[in-house]
């Protein structure tokens, strides 16, 4: 007897609440042809999401190679596999892959191209995939269109769906076998099975795709003739190149925030963060706990209170976020709970707290001093540190910011623990267990970056991870999880305190966009432009 | 000595010989303060990632060889560039010779319209401005070399941006061609030069005000020396002491100020380039600081090293050859 699990409804509804004006549903007569130029902040370098497991990788990849599952509004879909199901004890999870798919130089794509990328990439080489694969032990391939994934250990098959659409891209075989991976060169020039085909990346400047006259989908299918990801780093000059009609989307939260409030009133372009509810992320307060100060839980609790997350999410968010909830975002579905502990903002409580806690006020106005590192991933979680330090100074607790770059800040708090608290942001990847519950599992590696570094350990919490990790009945796997997300809120190892996806400005002349609650990394197949 | 080589040569190659010990000590400075700075390559490749786990993290840095010692590290890199292998590009998973020479043309198209746009506009402007000295068109001069010289480079490029991109419409917001415009012959050159027109000027403007002030200073001075009053005395008209007999000694510290900035400009088109987000050495330089790209970096620096050495020997030929006083011995 097998267990199946397609589609796995997610309860996005409730992502949906977060969404910006919704785009309306699209009518028009659907033009062909034309070219959609898209802003990229960084320059991605390697595009090959097999290799690198990173929305801006599939930012451009996502429309040139192709997962095996992807993630609708209506749950995970088949792209090159068409069913998936499990042995009833999690060993085996066999996939049946679609036929008559050919990558882009014409070879076909067979059950072959997933269980070589399976083995030498996702296992061995693709980040969070290869803690995600250690006890894959084989892919087989009973025949061309079938592919036996076979562990050591129980795999969820939730688990591995969930996975999929980030972590499941299979590239082709017949180019990358009997080379050193690392260095293949279709690194840079990725051949896909997706609706366009790569052309060029010229480095510093973009990446162009144009149209595959041969996409399984159809003759119909892509729409458009061309995408161009034009590289513009600058903030200021991206935005400008918005309005200038020379870009017509940014992503990611591309712009500074104050532009695209701006833009937000501008009737030529869509403003939110629809098609981003699968790619939401926690700005967080990060905790050293080797700090004796801060292992105290009643410290921590009264800095949740010192800290005014509404005001925070109106002026630094502009009100795209909503409060955190402890470790799992409500983008996880069935496996997220909001029937947890809160801590309102209340001053005054917190101040009494930290009294009781044995840290009066004292000769120079503050309580104790904490030395903060602020992560450099953009205007917003510098503004976050910054209204943190404000906050802490007015329950009387003096914050210095240390400012560094982000190879400073992931050694500065990651590998040498050289900060009291310090704050960023982390990305939520469809399933709990595939990069989220490592912030509270013990005994992360040095120097593993947004892990677990903050010298916290529960063994309550420990095994509650471990066991959700291999349960394979869902209805369980979830209950695991409210009672993980539960105790994050009760323990407090890291404050989860802002919930935001990320935000796009597109222009008003592309059509169909945002259509899935993972856009900016999916094909892009049904996009046009009506120009 | 001069082994009967003719003086050039002989000047050439000693300057070369000189130059030798030098680079060599500023890529050693470079490495181990690069090396000073906290994370490197695989750090900065983990974040771009948004995470990874610690033995990918273990290999990747093995593979590179960042888990050896720094002066191992040191001694392998130097070792390679005494054979002017650059190194392989992490980040770019390129050799670093290519990754540079990809962006070397951008930057030095952008410094030559530069400084050629400073350098001549900014000695003509500070010739009127002496000849006219207190004059309304000096003072308005003048207060535009002022204007120029206390307005940042950055400033200047969003003003134009807005101005001529977002506005008007008249010029691209950035790159160094149109994508996907696929233009070819004389079309691609006039793609690229609008392209490089708005960078140009951002760039220009502060070094034409230097060039400026200096010329009409000189100017000034050098026009009441006695061999002007001379040749006027002998009826030269006041075009050709002015070109002949003023400029000609005014140039001299101008042309001083020109090889030094050339190693100023390197620096300045960072920011130009990376606002404009033309390809070029300054957007690189920036993109392997942040990436801790060392190679590339380091290729960059040696690159740049050479460049300013060589442009320095030329200027100094160029002042022998307009200042017969000087000799390169």
């Amino acid at each position: 007897m097998k267990r199946h699990l397609r589609p796995l409804g997610l309860a996005l509804a409730a992502a949906g609440a977060l969404a910006a004006p919704a785009v309306k549903a699209q009518t028009e007569e659907v033009k062909k042809g034309g070219t959609a130029i898209i802003q990229m902040k960084g320059e991605q370098r390697i595009l090959n999401p097999a290799l690198r497991a990173s929305t801006g990788v599939y930012y451009i990849t996502g429309k040139i190679i192709e997962p095996l599952i992807d993630l609708s509004y209506d749950g995970y879909v088949p792209v090159l596999a068409t069913e998936w199901s499990s042995s009833e004890d999690g060993l085996h999870i066999t996939l049946k892959l679609r036929e008559g798919v050919n990558w882009h130089d014409g070879e076909p794509f067979t059950c072959d191209d997933v269980s070589f990328t399976a083995m030498n990439m996702w296992k061995e080489l693709l980040n969070y995939s290869s803690s995600l694969q250690a006890a894959l032990e084989s892919v087989d391939c009973p025949d061309p269109h079938t592919a036996v994934f076979n562990y050591s250990k129980p795999m969820p098959l939730q688990l591995f769906v969930a996975a999929m659409p980030d972590l499941g891209h299979p590239v082709p075989k017949h180019l990358y076998e009997g080379t050193d991976i690392m260095q293949n060169p279709h690194n840079t020039a990725p051949v896909g099975t997706g609706p366009f085909k790569f052309v060029e990346y010229e480095r510093g400047q973009y990446v162009i795709a144009e149209r595959n006259d041969d996409y399984w989908r159809g003759e119909e299918y892509p729409y458009l003739d061309r995408i161009v990801w034009r590289f513009i780093e600058d903030p200021s000059a991206a935005a400008a190149a918005i309005e200038a009609g020379e870009v017509h989307e940014s992503g990611f939260i591309g712009i500074s925030l104050a532009d695209i409030a701006r833009l937000s009133d501008d009737d030529r372009f869509d403003v939110g963060t629809k098609g981003y509810e699968n790619n939401v992320a926690h700005s967080t307060i990060e905790f050293n706990h080797r700090n004796p100060i801060l292992a105290d839980l009643k410290v921590r609790q009264a800095m949740y209170h010192g800290l005014d997350i509404d005001y925070a999410i109106e002026t630094i968010m502009r009100g795209f976020a909503k409060p955190g909830r402890g470790l799992i975002p409500s983008a996880g579905g069935v496996n997220y709970t909001d029937d947890v502990t809160t801590y309102d903002y209340d001053p005054e409580l917190a101040k009494q707290m930290l009294d009781e806690a044995g840290y009066p006020v004292k000769d120079d106005g503050f309580r104790f001093k904490l030395r903060h590192r602020p992560a450099p991933w953009g205007e917003y979680t510098q503004l976050w540190s910054e209204y943190f330090k404000q906050a802490m100074a007015e329950i009387d607790i003096d914050v210095e910011l240390l400012q560094n770059d982000a190879p400073g800040f992931l050694t500065g708090v990651y590998r040498d623990h050289d900060f009291d608290t310090a704050n960023g942001w982390h990305q939520f990847r469809s399933d709990p267990a595939v990069s989220t519950t490592v912030w509270l599992r013990s005994g992360q590696p040095a120097g593993s970056p947004w892990t677990n570094q903050f010298g916290w350990q529960d063994d309550e919490v420990d095994q509650l991870i471990d066991d959700a990790a291999s349960e394979l009945d869902p209805a369980k796997r979830a209950e695991m999880y409210h009672e993980l997300q539960k105790q994050s809120m009760d323990k407090l190892p890291v404050i989860f305190a802002i919930e935001h996806p990320f935000i796009s400005v597109t222009s008003k002349v592309l059509k169909n966009h945002h259509n899935t609650p993972r856009w900016n990394s999916s094909s892009w197949y049904d996009l046009w432009i009506d120009q | 000595m001069s082994f009967g080589l003719p003086p050039v040569l002989a000047y050439a190659l000693r300057r070369l010989l000189q130059a030798v010990p030098v680079i060599i000590l500023i890529m050693v400075a470079t490495f181990l303060l690069l090396k000073l700075a906290p994370g490197d390559t695989v750090d900065a490749l983990v974040g771009d990632m948004g995470g990874a786990d610690a033995a990918y993290i273990a290999r990747m840095r093995a593979e590179y060889g960042l888990d050896q010692p720094v002066w191992v590290q040191l001694w392998r890199y130097m070792a390679k560039l005494a054979t002017f292998d650059l190194g392989w590009s992490f980040v770019y998973e390129q050799p670093v010779s290519v990754v540079l020479m990809d962006r070397l043309g951008t930057t030095l198209m952008l410094m030559a319209a530069s400084l050629s746009l400073a350098f001549t506009l900014g000695i003509a402007l500070g010739a009127i401005a002496a000849r006219k000295a207190y004059s309304l068109t000096d003072n308005l001069i003048s207060t535009l070399g002022l204007v120029f010289y206390a307005t940042p480079s950055f400033f200047l490029s969003l003003l134009f941006i807005y101005l001529f991109s977002v506005k008007l419409g008249w010029l691209p917001v950035g790159g160094i061609k149109t994508i996907a415009g696929f233009y070819t012959g004389w079309d691609h050159v006039v793609d690229v030069a609008l392209h490089l027109i708005m960078p140009t000027a951002a760039l220009s403007l502060i070094y034409l005000s230097f060039y400026m002030r200096l010329m009409r200073a000189t100017v000034l001075e050098v026009a009441d020396l006695d061999f002007v009053r001379t040749a006027r005395a002998k009826g030269a008209g006041e075009f050709r002491l002015m070109i002949h007999h003023i400029m000609r000694n005014a140039l001299l510290p101008v042309i001083t100020l020109l090889g030094l900035q050339f190693s100023t400009v390197l620096g300045g088109s960072v920011v130009v380039e990376t606002i404009f987000t033309l390809p070029g050495l300054g957007q690189l330089a920036s993109q392997s600081v942040v990436q801790r790209d060392m190679n590339t970096l380091m290729g960059i620096i040696f690159l740049c090293s050479i460049i300013v050495v060589v442009v320095n020997f030329l200027t100094d030929v160029l002042y022998a050859r307009l200042d017969s006083r000087i000799e390169l011995a």
